[in-house]
């Protein structure tokens, strides 16, 4: 069975029902802006450059090269575990989401080329009931990583979520653990993963793997929040300052690397990865000390550590080499 | 229905008694709802409690080593069965001053480096980690967030990702959320019977997902919180039983059942060589959800 898809991404950007463009306003500073203007700008006001939502189709046509992208785990569709009801039925808003959105479900993935660089891409769509991640997102996050894995691909994923999907129970919880856990595999594999988090990223998608990455950079005026401001002031009556949890201040108080303007982020990823690279090249060129094998430890873990992380780093070179330029 | 004596009201009556079977029906599933209030009593058992039942020589270790010790974790080291055991463990506290003292079991990101830390030294130590899951959630403040609550959440995920000890968690009462998550990646996950595990409160889901708080009982019922729940979904691995009154009147019984669960999990733990262990764990967790494919 052949596990990739080619979808064709046309879409330079949101589809027309989407609320930010429909209004042909800045939410912002409230400049007229066209479509056109928005696809030209990446949905970022040319005024006051704020940042409106761009769709997840909008991202990949942003980031991959043309004619790269190769959808990985498209077949991996929701179901509905929980037969869950509150007053609308799960299986209703999932055949909605799809339906305004033309997606499958919250996050796409698959493998493409960024500015050449081959890479597995993920892109979170927050029209898709709010990003939040179920458990289509949490396999698909899986084969994403298995696909950077088996093809020695750096992994890039751009966030946007709300959270937990509610209506899959504690099973959209269990997501967390699973991304993380598929993660730990990436990381022994000596492959990068570089977040970008786009407005908003909240809940369990922030607390589980868009905070792991290598290398995090955010948008300008995303907001990157574990509980959100309004269960902040709710719970503990606090005045929250402005700007609170945005990506500035998140920068200001160490939780992330970078704040990227949205036409830089193609540019800024692919530099990283290539600095990223650069050490995996370094490493390969270290001697291998033959008294290390001999260590009093039975199984002589020292060499054995040695020989494994030679490999990956063999291994993972072929991110590096399977570029062209 | 059954027949009514004195005709004359059984009119009456009927239309009573469909306005109650209505109202029934809007009522939380009582089931579901008392497990919930029971998994929330301030007198059942906590950490603590255990601590003094089942650890008898427990040193407790304070502190994240950047900047603050967490009340609202309790972490240290003592003797199970003849093997020395790292307790990480939320903490509510039973009585208000100790409810503030311990911020009600809600962590903040020093809390969670705490748990990793404690986890760090066990794998070092070759100590199983056993944690206990008690908190409405981790807290949502500005300083915790500030702090990097998010972050840390994750990277307590990452540490027990990475354990290769053996890992037991137990849901004592309240699993709220990536709270509770953080500290239950797990070989082995049990819920007490009257433990409730969930991915937000019923209140939170209700006031999002039906506008109205007052549907907390509906959507306790449509969340599928309890052990059983949790069982069937193949979340957990078994409910350890509590005794029949509840957890809250039986301190000494609930321990001794808990203890006895703790040891056996162990004992079938320790069979499985070290990579085994994590290799099992991460298999188990690569695998939780389910999808139409
Ligand atoms: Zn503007």
């Amino acid at each position: 069975m052949n596990k990739y898809v080619t979808v064709q991404i046309t879409q330079k950007g949101a589809v027309p029902s989407e609320p930010a463009a429909q209004g042909k306003h800045c939410p912002a500073c409230g400049i007229p802006l066209t479509q056109e203007v928005l696809e030209e700008s990446l949905f970022v006001c040319p005024g006051c450059e704020h940042h409106l939502p761009l769709d997840a189709p909008g991202r990949i046509h942003a980031l991959a090269d043309a004619g790269s992208w190769l959808e990985v785990a498209g077949e991996v569709r929701p179901s509905d575990p929980l037969a869950f009801e509150d007053v609308r039925l799960y299986s209703e808003r999932l055949d909605d989401a799809q339906a305004e959105t033309g997606l499958s479900e919250a996050f796409l993935t698959g493998t493409c080329r960024i500015n050449g660089v081959p890479a597995a891409l993920g892109v979170m769509d927050f029209r898709f009931l709010g990003g939040s991640m179920g458990s289509v997102v949490g396999e698909r996050f899986h084969q994403l990583v298995l696909a950077a894995i088996d093809e020695h691909r750096p992994l890039v994923v751009v966030t946007s979520s709300g959270g937990a999907r509610m209506q899959e129970g504690i099973l959209s919880l269990m997501q967390m653990p699973k991304t993380v856990v598929a993660l730990d595999l990436l990381a022994e594999a000596g492959l990068p993963f570089v977040s970008v988090l786009a407005h908003p990223t909240t809940g369990g998608v922030l607390a589980s793997f868009a905070t792991l990455a290598d290398v995090i950079m955010a948008e300008p005026g995303a907001l990157l929040c574990f509980a959100g401001p309004r269960v902040i002031e709710q719970t503990t009556r606090e005045k929250l300052p402005e700007g609170f949890g945005r990506s500035e201040a998140n920068l200001q108080h160490g939780q992330i690397d970078m704040v990227v303007h949205r036409r830089d982020i193609k540019e800024r990823v692919v530099e990283i990865l290539r600095l990223l690279e650069g050490g995996v090249i370094c490493r390969l060129e270290e001697p291998v000390r033959e008294d290390e094998e001999v260590l009093p430890w039975g199984s002589s873990p020292f060499a054995q550590a040695f020989a494994r992380a030679k490999e990956l780093a063999v291994a993972s070179r072929g991110w590096l080499l399977g570029r062209d330029t | 229905m059954p027949s009514l004596p004195g005709v004359g009201y059984s009119e009456e009556i009927r239309s009573l008694e469909e306005r109650l079977e209505e109202l029934r029906e809007r009522q939380p599933s009582t089931a579901v709802w008392k497990v919930v209030e029971r998994a929330r009593n301030p007198h059942r058992p906590q950490t603590l409690d255990y601590v003094e039942h089942i650890f008898s020589d427990f040193q407790e270790l304070r502190g994240d080593r950047v900047s603050a010790d967490d009340p609202a974790i309790i972490g240290g080291m003592g003797t199970l069965a003849g093997r020395s055991v790292m307790l990480i463990g939320q903490q509510k506290g039973h009585d208000l001053k100790e409810r503030q003292r311990h911020n009600f079991g809600m962590a903040r990101p020093e809390g969670y480096r705490k748990a990793q830390r404690l986890a760090r030294l066990a794998e070092k130590f070759h100590m199983p980690v056993i944690s206990f899951v008690d908190t409405p959630g981790a807290f949502p403040g500005a300083d915790a967030e500030e702090g990097g609550q998010a972050g840390t959440i994750a990277r307590t995920l990452q540490v027990f990702s990475g354990l290769t000890v053996p890992t037991l968690s137990v849901i004592l009462g309240e699993g709220g959320s990536g709270g509770a998550v953080a500290l239950a990646l797990t070989d082995r996950v049990y819920m007490l019977e009257n433990s409730i595990y969930s991915v937000i409160t019923p209140e939170g889901c209700a006031a999002i997902l039906w506008r109205d708080a007052s549907e907390a009982g509906s959507a306790a019922d449509a969340l599928r919180i309890t052990a059983q729940d949790l069982l069937e979904l193949g979340v957990i691995d078994e409910i350890i039983p509590e005794p029949r009154k509840g957890a809250h009147k039986a301190h000494r019984a609930t321990a001794k059942k808990l203890a006895r669960a703790l040891e056996a999990g162990l004992s079938e733990l320790e069979e499985l060589s070290p990579s085994e262990r994590r290799r099992l764990r991460r298999e188990k967790y690569l695998q939780m959800g389910q999808v139409a494919s």
